[in-house]
């Protein structure tokens, strides 16, 4: 049996009620943080090393350290705004151990001396909010959350926002915007959150897992739980495996262990037997790799390597039957919808991408377009407010450099379909007459 | 002919539907082989132009709005819960959207009088968002995920499916980016309840269920769905709902205080809130 921490028995009935949750050892965990001075907390989560679970990977504890000291209102946004196309590793957590985040967020929040927090969470999850919202109040009533915490000096409240659907409020400084009561546009960095934030006081942003994990830093000590995992890559991870494989679902594994052993050993791998052509290693965003790339460890740097990301710890599996031309044009499609339009190069660059893919698929492109297409990959990279338009640019520009031969294949089958096509399907004389005269030329 | 005579469709929303060669063949387009709206742009909406005669819209009169009581005291609770009043118009938006069925005028108006903010703003937010609906919709939604993961194993399939099982109901049929619920897929979520993994079979199902007004599809629900990690799973804990059972998983959320100001849930197991909110 591997190392559980987050998912230690997380199937037991009505794990989401206070009773159940503190029976098992449930907010302890505070109890203990608030005995401690909110630097030790932090020395705590400083130790462990545990890195950002929601894409970017950032040290949490830095993060923490980075906040102003001084008497100003700071504020602690869960960012639970899970959207990445194949995440699913939240929305287990929030469903079935609310309390394990809201134990997580006062912890963190008793660390950086914060006393207003909130959880951003995606519109979409109605069960999860509801859950979360019957957890809040029943550890209000329990004085966990409000004035002056289990009789302590720390008080803390504790709201839930339900988002709308929109992708691109997952972005740090979009959820702010978001949680602000605005349109979801990402701002400028810096000043970064950390400085200056939602309601432009100091912020700290962390994801859903990286906050359920707090409640165990403190539970084992920082540097016990340091010696989970590789030595940049401390501790356990949630990984969402969904596609092609026998046995899709969230599993719980020590960063740094071979991604074959995820793919095969625990999802089973593609239930067609075939081997695996492509896959994402963290969402969509993430560069892909193919099948030759399965023996790399599975933790952030490693990952970096390989020229990709660990992102959120989503892996999409792909089997050799899959063209990956169907993937690209999800992917184009999906940052081009979501997309939110403020910077040039992604709401032009998703745009055109889309289009070129489509182009293919209508038989119009010739294999200079891939040649295109990667060019504007290269325009969007490092050119906008957030990453929105890399996410795109990044899998797609792997997608062109790892499969040009079987895309160009495909442009030219699609090419000598609509050239058959065009010769059954001859446009009659006449029918256009009303409209004689040359073509305008596009 | 102008750009507006050729105006065939008002809806500004529609997608793009141009394959190659056809703008060639349609003799109503025979001069735009390029892809065009229903009312002969490339850009949708271009010649909804802003009435400069009217004034702006300014925030309107409490006292002269007609507005739902409950509705008035939900947003106002939701202002309360922020440091800013203007975080809660996503929450009120929600309330309202719940009441009136989409964002209509009359409830932006409602929003924006008890927020004190303009109408434009709260549009501003409202037009922003893909599940506040400025059109009118049917009660039901089914939003069927046809990312990558879900398309991978047959959601573009099963959307088509979809549709024409929902052809003439009052359900909402929609392709939603990633819902979130890759372990299920393909998946849909209709009026908010997780399902899957779909087969063309539960198409109909889904339909049938919607009109009779029960749970949708218990069976494939994601609430009951056990972890798939093999060392996690408590020993003796059954998820899969046996017929009629109360809903396990939720059994601790009954009667909380946090739901009893939402209709139709007070003291009963947790149902999903569009459901009860789209029957009302």
């Amino acid at each position: 049996m591997s190392t559980k921490i987050l998912f230690d028995r997380i199937d037991e009935p009505a794990l989401n009620t206070l009773e159940v949750y503190e029976r098992r050892g449930g907010y302890q965990a505070l109890r203990q943080a608030l005995t401690m001075a909110p630097e030790d907390v932090l020395k705590q989560i400083l130790d462990s090393g545990v890195r950002g679970r929601g894409g970017a990977g950032f040290q949490m504890g830095r993060k923490i350290s980075f906040l102003p000291h001084g008497d100003m209102a700071k504020y602690l946004v869960c960012n639970a705004d899970e959207s990445e196309p194949g995440t699913f590793k939240d929305r287990e957590l929030m469903q079935k151990s609310p309390h394990m985040l809201v134990e997580g967020i006062l912890i963190a929040a008793y660390a950086g001396d914060i006393h207003k927090t909130f959880i951003y969470i995606r519109g979409e999850y109605q069960l999860q909010a509801d859950i979360l919202e019957a957890a809040i109040a029943e550890a209000g009533r329990a004085g966990y959350i409000g004035e002056r915490i289990l009789g302590s000096d720390f008080s803390a409240s504790l709201v839930l926002h339900r988002g709308a659907g929109a992708y691109i409020c997952g972005e740090e400084t979009a959820l702010l915007d978001s949680l602000e009561g605005k349109r979801g546009n990402p701002r400028l960095k810096p000043p970064f959150p950390a400085i200056e934030g939602l309601y432009a006081g100091p912020t700290l942003i962390n994801n859903v897992e990286t906050l359920s994990t707090v409640p165990h830093i403190i539970r084992m000590g920082g540097a016990e739980y340091a010696k989970i995992g590789t030595e940049t890559s401390t501790g356990t991870k949630l990984v969402s495996i969904s596609g092609d494989v026998k046995r899709p679902g969230n599993y719980e594994i020590e960063l740094g262990i071979p991604s074959r052993e995820i793919i095969y050993g625990l999802a089973g791998g593609p239930p067609s037997g075939k081997p695996v052509k492509f896959w994402f290693p963290g969402g969509s965003s993430s560069p892909v790799l193919t099948g030759d790339d399965l023996d790399i460890p599975y933790d952030f740097d490693s990952m970096a390597k390989a020229g990709t990301m660990l992102g959120s710890g989503a892996i999409i599996v792909a089997d050799e039957s899959r063209r990956v031309l169907d993937t690209m044009l999800k992917v184009a499609k999906f940052y081009a919808h979501e997309s939110c339009g403020k910077c040039v190069p992604c709401r032009e660059g998703t745009n055109w991408t889309q289009k070129m893919v489509e182009r293919i698929y209508a038989g119009e492109a010739t294999p200079m377009d891939l040649d295109i297409m990667a060019s504007v990959q290269e325009q969007i990279i490092g050119n906008c407010l957030c990453v929105l338009g890399d996410a795109m640019a990044m899998p797609i520009g792997s997608m062109v450099q790892k499969f040009r031969v079987e895309l160009e294949a495909e442009i030219e089958a699609a090419r000598e379909r609509a050239d058959g096509a065009a010769v059954q399907d001859v446009i009659p004389l006449g029918v256009a007459d009303e409209h004689a005269g040359p073509l305008p030329v596009h | 002919m102008s750009f507006r005579d050729r105006r065939t469709s008002p809806d500004l929303t529609g997608d793009l539907q141009w394959r190659r060669g056809e703008g060639l063949r349609d003799p109503q387009n025979a001069r735009f082989p390029v892809p065009r709206f229903g009312h002969g742009s490339r850009v949708p909406g271009w010649d909804e132009a802003v009435d400069l005669t009217k004034d702006p819209a300014v925030i309107p009169d409490l006292a002269t709005t007609t507005i739902p009581q409950d509705l008035q005291r939900e947003i106002e609770a939701s202002m309360a819960k922020y440091p800013d009043r203007r975080s809660a118009v996503m929450a009120a938006l929600h309330a309202a959207q719940a009441v009136h069925g989409w964002c209509s005028p009359a409830a932006i108006d409602q929003v924006a009088a008890v927020m004190r903010l303009t109408p434009a703003y709260v549009t501003s937010v409202a037009s922003f968002y893909d599940m506040y609906k400025l059109t009118p919709k049917p009660a039901n939604d089914v939003f069927v995920c046809t990312n990558i993961s879900c398309s991978l194993l047959g959601a573009d399939e099963f959307h088509e499916t979809m549709l024409a099982a929902a052809e003439g109901e009052d359900i909402n049929v929609a392709s939603f980016e990633c819902l979130g619920a890759c372990d299920i897929a393909p998946m849909a979520s209709v009026n908010g309840e997780y399902v899957g993994p779909l087969t063309d079979e539960d198409a109909t199902a889904i339909v049938e269920d919607l009109r009779a007004g029960r749970p949708v599809l218990p069976a494939k629900q994601l609430r009951y769905r056990r972890s798939t990690d093999p060392d996690v799973q408590a020993e003796g804990t059954e998820f899969a709902p046996a017929a009629g059972a109360p809903r396990a998983d939720t059994a601790g959320l009954t009667g909380l205080e946090a739901r009893a100001d939402r209709p139709g849930a007070e003291g009963a197991p947790v149902e999903i809130p569009p459901e009860t909110r789209d029957d009302a």
